[in-house]
């Protein structure tokens, strides 16, 4: 059963399992330093589709199609969202899939919110099986959000650089690893509003997010084998170790950056590092998943970080927003104290 | 923790942009561009253009060439490169028209193509033309 644990945290005393995650990526992804980890690589970002937002949907629907064919399951019900406007990359992807979809919202936090719905979902009987996924597509996040592709201007180094993919992951009952806890964060404003430095904006949310897991499971900083942010890019990840150290909580030697881990920047020219939903969502089910399988790591926490705006609300002047998911996942079954 | 105290924090943790590489490729690029632009116009001016024709000649051989080179897909690689040196000059201003056309005639000639086609380009289009009828008026009043 889960039980709210402190102020923002979620334990399972009967654990839920990550059965099986499934990842895609463009070509980008591809060929950096996680390359070979993914499941699929696309040989065109088009993926033979008309346009940018519907390669996205086909990504979303080919990766949960391999989702459900890897675990031999399928789903009661599908958690999934996206970048694009009113969720539409997540919608059209799994319009043929016939199985009902909470569409979500957590900008790049997204895979986080999932695995924690998708979560409770299992754990209460609702769902014999729930996926969790979450994608975005670089060209359709750039004509949203940005500027044409074929412009031609520089982003400064601050920038990330939207990652094409999608991740998924199946949760049901079974072996571990297993969703031992979550914690949800709050939204923080910190009054950044530069869209071209979004680890500035999540990183309070962040180093919040952590400090309330730590304090509300009574775990410390060194419990966790990883650490692994969603999109803080380099500028954020060094803004997280700052604000959690002023909090006396060190990570620095356990903490990892999926938005670092998927690009060399150095060959690349991804400047701050990778981001956007599918940054953790892909990361996590290609890297991490097979680690804690392998049982070369013992327990992560997961932290999918969120920028949370839109292009109205930055033309508008408002700041934006952050915010995060902790989610913690364990090879061994925790028996909680509540 | 407030604000200003964050503020600092992300200015100090925030690489800036490396200005000096930046302004030499500008300029190099920049210059580059000019000096093609010079070339097309005392090319024109041999064929016997006069001074005018030959400017106008120069301008478009300019702006089609860059527009070309955004539908194959270049010119956002040399505005990489380059920044503002090739955002300036006129084949940026062309740039800055053909990359929102390509991008949304997805969503139709109407209103994808048409309506977003000046997207970038608007603003300058808008504040030039108003900023010249100022500078006309000045020019006709002051002139007098």
């Amino acid at each position: 059963m889960s039980a709210h644990k402190g102020n923002e945290t979620v334990v399972f005393s009967t654990p839920v399992s990550i059965l099986e995650t499934a990842s895609a990526v463009g070509t980008k992804e591809g060929e950096g330093p996680l390359g070979k980890l993914f499941d699929r690589v696309l040989e065109d970002n088009m993926a033979g589709e008309k346009s940018w937002e519907a390669a996205e949907s086909a990504l979303v629907r080919d990766n949960l199609s391999a989702l459900f064919k890897k675990s031999g399951v399928s789903p009661d019900f599908i958690f999934a969202g996206d970048l694009q406007n009113q969720c539409c990359g997540t919608t059209y992807g799994v319009k043929d899939l016939n199985i009902p979809l909470f569409g979500i919202f957590g900008a790049c936090s997204t895979f986080g919110e999932a695995l924690a719905l998708g979560a409770m979902t299992v754990d209460s009987g609702a769902a014999r099986y729930a996926a969790a996924a979450a994608s975005s597509h670089f060209y359709s996040a750039e004509r949203q959000f940005r500027f044409p592709a074929e412009l031609g201007n520089q982003r400064p180094p601050t920038a990330t650089y939207t990652v094409t993919g999608a991740g998924a992951a199946m949760l049901g009952k079974g072996d571990g690893p297993y969703i031992t806890s979550f914690t949800a964060g709050k939204i923080t404003d910190y009054g950044i509003n530069d869209a071209n430095n979004m680890g500035a904006a999540m990183a309070p949310a962040a180093a919040a997010c952590i400090k309330a897991h730590l304090e509300d499971t009574g775990r410390s900083a060194g419990y966790y084998d990883v650490i692994a942010t969603g999109d803080l890019g380099r500028v954020g990840t060094e803004l997280l170790l700052q604000l959690l150290e002023k909090d006396g909580i060190n990570i620095e030697k356990n903490h990892t950056d999926c938005g670092m881990e998927i690009f060399d920047n150095k060959s690349q020219d991804t400047h701050a590092g990778g981001s956007g939903c599918a940054c953790s969502a892909a990361v996590f089910s290609a890297l991490f998943y097979r680690k804690l399988k392998n049982s070369s790591i013992k327990r992560m926490l997961l932290v999918p970080t969120g920028a949370l705006m839109s292009t109205v609300s930055v033309q508008q002047g408002e700041n934006i927003l952050g915010t995060a998911f902790a989610v913690s996942v364990e090879n061994e079954v925790i028996k909680w104290t509540i | 923790m407030n604000e200003e105290t964050y503020d600092s924090m992300v200015k100090k943790a925030s690489p800036d942009s490396p200005l000096l590489k930046d302004c030499i490729r500008a300029f190099a690029v920049g210059g580059l561009i000019c000096m093609i632009g010079q070339m097309l116009t005392n090319f024109a001016v041999g064929y016997g253009f006069d001074e005018r024709s030959a400017a106008t000649f120069t301008s478009v051989v300019l702006i089609a060439a860059a527009s070309l080179l955004t539908g194959l897909g270049l010119y956002s690689k040399i505005g990489k490169f380059a920044g503002a040196g090739s955002i300036v000059p006129i084949t940026g201003f062309s740039n800055s028209v053909t990359s929102p056309a390509v991008e949304f005639k997805k969503e139709g000639y109407v209103l994808g193509l048409g309506a977003k086609i000046f997207i970038i380009a608007g603003p300058v289009i808008l504040y030039g033309v108003l900023t010249s009828i100022i500078v006309g008026m000045v020019y006709y009043f002051a002139g007098r």
